[in-house]
């Protein structure tokens, strides 16, 4: 066998890779819009006046924080299945991929409605302003912007863990460089490309959040520029 | 088969992977620590030729997913004549990521340092080194250990990954006894239990134990 990198195989690799790297996109899309709405649950949970739900929400958010995805995963796939639910491998992932990653947006939004001052909801009770109006018009516009780039930062993440879906079978970018590899028995074209791919497209990610958390502190205040 | 069946037959095996997996821990914590410190430092160096090294190093490493660097590392290293054993490849490939986390980490501390104190080092006389090593650095621990602590717990559980390069440890046992016997709930279910426990119990009392202690040597919060 050959062994330097050979260009006329990675060639003809390219389009396969290049169909599953949509896939990886897809799947990190997917998972992101689901993380956004459990990580509202979860906040919502955080934030309801009953102790005992705080308590039961904070332990949960713990516990699935503090253990790995992967074992995650293979809990969701495989133990689903011996309760009468039967999902694909797809929606596994989509759906752990969205508890775990669930947990750190809800960080993420406390953290933001935290940084609306308390002087805010004060002038709002003050001019009589409901709850729901209070939030709509008054505390959300200001926490959204706080909230941007720790929301970009765990998109970005969510698509460097998408990998992760091939331990379960899904056909995302790492599955098919590992299929590729291995009927050709080549493996170095393959995951060299995954690295590439992944770098072309998160570290222009990663800058662009830079630049947006940047352009957020600026209008904040918080910055000079 | 009830629960307590389940663990006297397979705990020992468990447990074994547990070992394994804080001896992965263990290594890379201090694998990444090192590179986090030389990187860090070269971040903030004044020559564009190791500044730009630490700054490509930094984004490749943070640019790529973790999975794919560790099957780099494992499989196609032996191209190029190197081969490692499973579990050299997993804490270099875990060091190697979490460094380049770390570098930004201690890059940050050391920037949070007031400037006062550069120029007071400055003003007596100081050696680069010198202001570095007895100044600057000492007071960049109470900065950065907080966010080195998250990092850690990510650390933990990114070496669940390692089982996939066939590393023997925890995250592997669990996934070898369900495929013999199909018992997914208490495999997995004990897995996620023991790296929770891990987690809490074990790494971050011991993360905020170094807080503290940090805090204290240079006079800030308490006795």
């Amino acid at each position: 066998m050959e062994m330097g990198w050979r260009w006329d195989f990675a060639y003809e690799i390219l389009p396969q890779m290049l169909v599953a790297t949509f896939n990886t996109i897809v799947a990190a899309g997917v998972g992101y819009v689901i993380a956004l709405v459990v990580g509202l649950l979860f906040l919502l949970g955080q934030r309801t006046p009953s102790k005992i739900i705080n308590i039961i929400n904070r332990e949960i958010v713990e516990f699935i924080r503090s253990t790995p995805l992967l074992i995650q995963l293979f809990f969701v796939y495989f133990v689903l299945p011996q309760f009468g639910i039967t999902l694909s491998a797809w929606v596994c992932g989509m759906i752990t991929i969205g508890l775990h990653f669930g947990t750190y947006l809800s960080e993420v939004y406390r953290g933001a409605l935290e940084g609306v001052s308390k002087a805010q909801w004060e002038a709002c009770r003050a001019l009589n302003f409901s709850t729901i109006y209070t939030y709509r018009r008054i505390v959300l516009p200001q926490a959204f912007p706080i909230a941007i780039p720790g929301m970009g930062n765990y998109l970005v993440g969510i698509f460097k863990d998408t990998p992760l879906l091939s331990t379960i079978g899904v056909a995302e970018l790492f599955h098919a460089a590992t299929a590729v590899g291995g009927y050709h028995y080549r493996y170095l074209e393959p995951y060299t490309m995954v690295g590439v791919i992944f770098l072309i497209l998160s570290i222009p990610a990663a800058m662009g959040i830079r630049k947006l958390e940047k352009k957020v502190n600026l209008a904040q205040g918080k910055i000079k520029n | 088969m009830g629960y307590i069946e389940f663990l006297s037959e397979h705990g020992a095996t468990l447990l074994l992977g547990t070992v394994m997996t804080l001896k992965v821990l263990a290594c890379s914590i201090i694998l990444y620590v090192i590179i986090s410190m030389i990187f860090g430092l070269m971040r903030l160096s004044n020559n564009p030729i190791i500044q730009g090294t630490a700054t490509v190093y930094i984004e490749f490493f943070r640019g790529t997913s973790l999975l794919v660097q560790l099957f780099w590392v494992y499989y196609v290293l032996p191209f190029f004549g190197i081969s490692l054993e499973a579990f050299t490849a997993g804490v270099v490939a875990l060091g190697l990521n979490f460094g380049a986390y770390g570098a930004e980490i201690v890059r940050g501390g050391i920037l949070a340092v007031p400037k006062g104190q550069w120029e007071a080092a400055f003003s007596l006389n100081f050696s680069p080194v010198k202001r570095m090593k007895n100044i600057i650095i000492p007071q960049i621990f109470p900065i950065i250990l907080p966010p080195a602590a998250n990092l850690t717990v990510e650390l933990l559980k990114a070496t669940a990954l390692v089982a996939l390069v066939t590393v023997v440890d925890l995250t592997f046992e669990a996934r070898q006894i369900n495929s013999i016997t199909w018992l997914s709930v208490q495999c997995f279910g004990t897995a996620l239990l023991i790296y929770y426990f891990i987690s809490r119990f074990i790494l971050v009392p011991f993360l905020r134990w170094l807080e503290v202690l940090a805090s204290r040597k240079i006079g800030k919060g308490g006795i």
